[in-house]
């Protein structure tokens, strides 16, 4: 049996026994979940004290003498107090400076999310498609302002942004199934071709 | 000590984030972003990781002493952390070792056949809102059919015009819903953020005193 071979296999194993979930929650789904979770841990924590320890920590500190990056150090040191009843209250200080990035998201987000947005749907209204689009911006927008009643006219120009909403979430819903689809087709190919395909040449 | 300082940091360290964001000043964008932010979170961030190691081998030895059901496959988790531990900093990260075998003969099939085990419950709810019978879940299958079959040579073969129905949804009904959506979501990220940065909105700092 070649290397390949067996790593094909090894991969073949580990794919049949995440899909016999399939038939039902059984021993060896069980299994190849908790490995799947415990190798990417620690493939996070490998790649975590190479990339970012090693670099930014221990060269910083220990061969540039920059003596400063102690104290970041020491609040990230904090976080570990999480688990401490008596001491929990230290984590709030990495957890704090952590937090002080909001401060960017005020106006990030207001020209990301909004003016962007706002800019993108006043445009004029050329086209019959981007009157349906400025149509279906409003209404779905009203759609989630409760402080009127979704009554009368107005309950019915609202609804309208529903169904929008039905349509975009079917349009994700399609894309979102494709994509799984295609990691399906992958993990077939990879069982027919690269498994029982060099099993049997 | 234990909630003022760390609510003065966010609020004050908020307010500089806040100029950084407006002004192009050398102090802001050089000193307080390059020599400051961006390597004092690189030095936390590291650290940030143990914690989430710590609190999973907690969760898994309290499971395993406390004999809690399906207990056994703990052990899998320990197993397989170590294992990989001891192949990524004894063999190192290299293509070719023990570390990068585990990841892609073991690791990525698990992962990709995890997420392409969702094509089945996807199928499977559309499958329930269809029995629904609602007029908006009806809507809601008839476009992820139509954008489905227009990615596909059926599709085609079906009727030539799916792919520019499917093109007219994604670029008009679903454009104009997501961009209500996100503009909701917007207005909503920036609400919060300015209750943190104001100091109303606490609930990051955890309970207790």
């Amino acid at each position: 049996m070649s290397f390949e071979l067996f790593s094909n296999l090894v991969g073949a194993f580990f794919t049949l026994c995440i899909f016999s979930f399939l038939y039902k929650d059984n021993p060896f789904y069980q299994a190849a979940e908790q490995m799947l979770v415990g190798i990417s841990l620690g493939y996070g924590l490998v790649y975590t004290y190479e990339r970012v320890f090693v670099p930014y920590v221990y060269q910083t500190i220990v061969i540039k003498h920059e003596f400063v990056l102690i104290i970041p150090a020491v609040l990230g040191i904090l976080y570990l107090f999480r688990f401490s009843r008596k001491l929990g209250w230290l984590s709030r200080y990495p957890i704090a400076f952590s937090m002080m990035a909001v401060g960017m998201g005020v106006p990030m987000g207001i020209h990301a999310s909004i003016l962007v947005q706002m800019r993108q749907a006043m445009v004029p209204i050329e086209t019959f498609n981007l009157f349906l689009i400025f149509l279906g911006t409003i209404a779905v927008l009203l759609y989630f302002f409760f402080s009127k009643a979704h009554t009368g006219a107005y309950g019915k120009f609202v609804n309208v942004g529903k169904w929008y909403m039905m349509i975009g979430f079917g349009a994700s819903f399609g894309l979102t199934v494709m994509a799984r689809i295609s990691l399906l087709i992958g993990r077939i190919q990879f069982l027919v071709n690269d498994v029982i395909g060099m099993i049997i040449k | 000590m234990k909630k003022t300082i760390p609510l003065l940091i966010v609020i004050i360290g908020g307010l500089i984030w806040v100029a950084w964001a407006f002004s192009p000043h050398y102090v802001l964008q050089e000193v307080f972003y390059n020599q400051f932010y961006l390597p004092w979170v690189y030095a936390m961030s590291s650290f940030a990781m143990l914690l989430g190691v710590l609190s999973l081998t907690m969760m898994h030895s309290a499971k395993i002493k406390r004999k809690a059901p399906k207990w056994q496959f703990s052990w899998f988790f320990f197993a397989s952390f170590i294992a990989t531990c001891l192949a990524g900093f004894i063999g190192g990260t290299q293509k070719g070792g023990l570390f990068m075998w585990m990841f892609e003969n073991v690791q990525m099939p698990m992962s990709a056949t995890m997420f392409s085990l969702l094509a089945f419950y996807m199928a499977s709810a559309a499958y329930k809102a269809f029995r629904a019978r609602s007029p908006e879940a009806t809507v809601l299958l008839i476009a992820a059919i139509v954008v489905m079959l227009a990615q596909v040579p059926l599709g085609v073969k079906i009727s030539k015009h799916l792919p520019t129905i499917s093109q007219w949804i994604l670029d008009v009904p679903n454009l104009a819903s997501k961009r209500g959506i996100m503009l909701g979501v917007g207005l909503g990220s920036v609400a919060t953020s300015l209750k943190i940065l104001l100091g109303i909105e606490r609930s990051y700092l955890g309970g207790g005193d």
